[in-house]
């Protein structure tokens, strides 16, 4: 299976090594090229090309028009954007940081993830929302929030976050083309990960909601998404060492949720861990573990476990690594799966 | 130590910064001292007599509309209706000014704009009776859902005329909002989207004096709320609200520069709110009652009705049948609204993604099978069956 040196992603052997960040430029590109609806807007994504230079060379290409740099109000752009989507552009937004979402909460959750719903289907907001979130980057405050939680407890949005190369393409080339708001989530750290990916003949453009088992195994399934996938591929490597064949399921979407893939999963090893960095109180994790043990009672060995972020505000740069999840914990985790044994 | 006396300070020579200037000259962006008005002053005699007369035509149906809703909410038949009795100049005039092709984004208190406009009086009620959030399809009339929260709707405004613009369309969007409203952060944010954008928008504030409780007063320190419009480098205009023609001349103007491409107007309409927030509120708790018989001098409808009988283009016959015209209207309204709506309640599930997840099938499904349980009861009840 894949080792843990390099994120699964490809391909053609033609392929080179691609980062994500470069993916996720090409999926906006492709998308504005192939659709004129589509419009790029947020704080810097035009002359600057974003401060994660994802949108670099769209202003250029597309016109200002079509790549906007906007004022400096994450209400107003998400506000704006309702509005360009009322009538019939598709508008991708750019929030700069996890963070700096959050003026724009009251747009998000009051219009656009209930116009649908509102005008009962007649107003549907083809809004991609682009959030790069989480830690590890040693960011200071405000800049590695993983805010999914939020995201995921609002009917009517779907919440993406991809992984690898291939995926960032393709959920967000996805994402553009779904006719429902998208929040889609970038690991900030797994910009500069790099996969043999070949933007010629991009892996095919998934639909939104499926999992995806990244390493298949038999003894315990490890449940995550984003920025904690490479870390518990690394783990799966390293358990194997203590007898451990762990299977990796990465969810690339939060909302809707692969019920079926995860259980699947569960029901083959008997035992799981969800593992991801945000905080664990009223977390992802919850959820996740709740779902699974419903439909998973009988085949479990073990009680669900998580593997998540302290429930703290996020910390100062020089302690991150101490908030993360790794690769130890993770393992620690898999060995109180012995639930048994020590019982 | 002062910094003259520090080393080298006497040496020290300050490099002049580059030439600044403003942006903008602020003078010709400054809104009059005194609302504009129409009735009653010499730039009556320009008003068009047909349009006078659609107006008080339009405000006497208003008038009733509004009394017909508040009747509803007795009834039972509304859960909440926020009046605009007293405010229906502000209404008719906001609804009258629009092409068939421009856009308005009203606020929760702007059902009569939206009647104005053309929408189904029943319609524009669903949001307020509580068996729909929105009773009509938005692009059929081009009347954004009204809009609960506070000012969110400006943006959307912004956004919408900012496409238009974009793809070549001689679009207008007009959005509604009160005086409370200018407080929030999207109120700050529309305003300087639109005119760093040059969107076709035209903001048009009803400040009917509180929001709630809380009176102009408390809510902001400027000089008007029409001043605002200076900070963000867009013209503000005051004008007098129970004034219809006056509201209608100030709107058109603004409509029709921002047809033009010249930018986004901050219109301030001067009125009062004559009832309570909506039913559930007591007015008498904030403020007194000399106040409110102040206003009622200065009605909108007495106004506009001195003014055409005054030259001779309304007589006795006209105001009663203006009167009559909106008794049918009301009769409708109360005859439809008194027939409860049928609501599927499977439609919960219908307009929440256009593709439904798996989860939501599976509620729908649990939803199917109380439902079908309840049916089944009520067949073998035969108290039902009787």
């Amino acid at each position: 299976m894949t080792t843990a040196a390099a994120v699964p992603g490809t391909q053609s052997g033609k392929a080179k090594p691609a980062t994500m960040a470069q993916a996720l430029g090409r999926a906006l590109r492709d998308s504005m090229a192939e659709d004129p609806s589509v419009h790029v807007l947020g704080e810097d994504v035009g002359t600057l090309g974003g401060v994660f230079r994802i949108t670099d060379g769209l202003a250029k290409e597309f016109g200002d028009d079509r790549c906007t740099d906007t004022p400096l109000a994450e209400a107003g752009i998400l506000g704006a954007a309702v509005g360009m989507a009322m009538y019939g552009l598709r508008p991708v937004v750019e929030m700069q940081f996890d963070a700096f979402a959050y003026p724009a909460f009251e747009q998000l959750i009051s219009h656009v993830a209930k116009m649908r719903n509102r005008t009962r289907g007649a107003m549907p907001l083809p809004i991609t929302v682009r959030v790069p979130y989480g830690g590890g980057i040693g960011g200071v405050e405000h800049h590695s929030d993983s805010s999914e939680a939020y995201y995921m407890a609002t009917p009517g949005l779907h919440v993406v976050t991809p992984a690898t190369v291939d995926d960032a393409y393709g959920l967000l080339r996805a994402s553009i083309a779904s006719d429902d708001p998208v929040i889609f989530l970038e690991p900030k750290r797994l910009y500069w990960s790099k996969a043999a990916w070949s933007p010629e003949a991009p892996a095919p453009v998934e639909p939104i909601g499926r999992a995806v088992v990244r390493r298949s195994g038999r003894s315990a399934t490890l449940i995550t998404y984003g920025p904690s996938l490479p870390v518990c591929l690394e783990a799966a490597e390293a358990a194997v060492a203590e007898g451990w064949d762990l299977e990796v399921v990465d969810l690339r979407s939060l909302v809707p949720f692969d019920d079926e893939t995860v259980a699947a999963s569960v029901r083959r090893t008997g035992r799981a861990v969800v593992v991801h960095e945000s905080s664990g109180f009223g977390g992802p994790g919850g959820e996740i573990a709740a779902r699974v043990t419903e439909r998973c009672f009988h085949h479990l060995e073990a009680p669900v476990l998580r593997v998540a972020g302290f429930d703290i505000p996020y910390p100062a740069p020089m302690l991150e690594r101490h908030h993360l999840p790794g690769v130890d914990r993770v393992l620690d985790a898999v060995a109180r799966l012995q639930w048994e044994a020590d019982s | 130590m002062t910094v003259q006396e520090l080393p080298g300070a006497a040496a020290y020579r300050p490099t002049p910064p580059p030439a600044w200037k403003p942006l903008t000259d602020p003078a010709p962006l400054l809104p009059d001292a005194e609302p504009y008005r129409v009735l009653g002053t010499d730039a009556a005699a320009d008003a068009d007599p047909a349009l006078l007369l659609r107006l008080y035509t339009e405000l006497v149906r208003g008038r009733r509309y509004n009394a017909q809703a508040t009747a509803l909410t007795k009834q039972g038949r509304l859960a909440v209706y926020p009046s605009s009795t007293g405010q229906e100049a502000c209404e008719i005039a906001a609804a009258l000014v629009l092409e068939e092709q421009d856009w308005l984004f009203p606020s929760y208190r702007d059902t009569l704009a939206a009647v104005a406009r053309g929408l189904d009086p029943v319609e524009a009620l669903t949001l307020l009776r509580g068996d729909r959030h929105t009773g009509y399809d938005p692009r059929e009339h081009r009347i954004a859902p009204l809009c609960t929260p506070l000012a969110t709707q400006l943006p959307h405004a912004v956004g919408l005329a900012h496409a238009a613009r974009l793809k070549g369309d001689d679009v207008v969007a007009l959005a509604m909002v009160g005086d409370g409203g200018t407080s929030e952060g999207d109120f700050h944010e529309a305003l300087n989207f639109a005119a760093v954008w040059r969107a076709p928008v035209v903001f048009f504030v009803q400040n009917n004096g509180f929001a709630i409780s809380v009176p102009l007063a408390k809510q902001t320190a400027a000089p008007s709320l029409a001043h605002k419009a200076i900070g963000y480098g867009m013209p503000g205009r005051l004008v007098d609200g129970n004034d219809a023609a006056a509201v209608h001349q100030v709107l058109g103007e603004a409509v029709s520069r921002a047809r033009r491409g010249e930018g986004p107007t901050l219109v301030e309409a001067v009125t009062y709110r004559m009832e309570a927030h909506t039913n559930a509120d007591d007015a008498t708790r904030y403020r007194v009652d000399s106040e409110v018989e102040a206003w009622r001098a200065h009605d909108p409808i007495r106004l506009m009705e001195r003014e055409l009988t005054g030259r001779g283009l309304l007589d006795e016959g006209g105001i009663v049948a203006a009167k009559e015209a909106a008794d049918v209207m009301a009769a409708g309204l109360r005859e439809r609204m008194n027939a409860d709506p049928v609501l599927d309640p499977m439609s919960l599930f219908t307009h929440v993604y256009a593709e439904q997840t798996e989860q939501l099938r599976e509620q729908a499904a649990r939803l199917r099978v109380e439902l079908d349980a309840e049916h089944d009861q009520h067949d073998d009840d035969p108290e039902e069956r009787r």
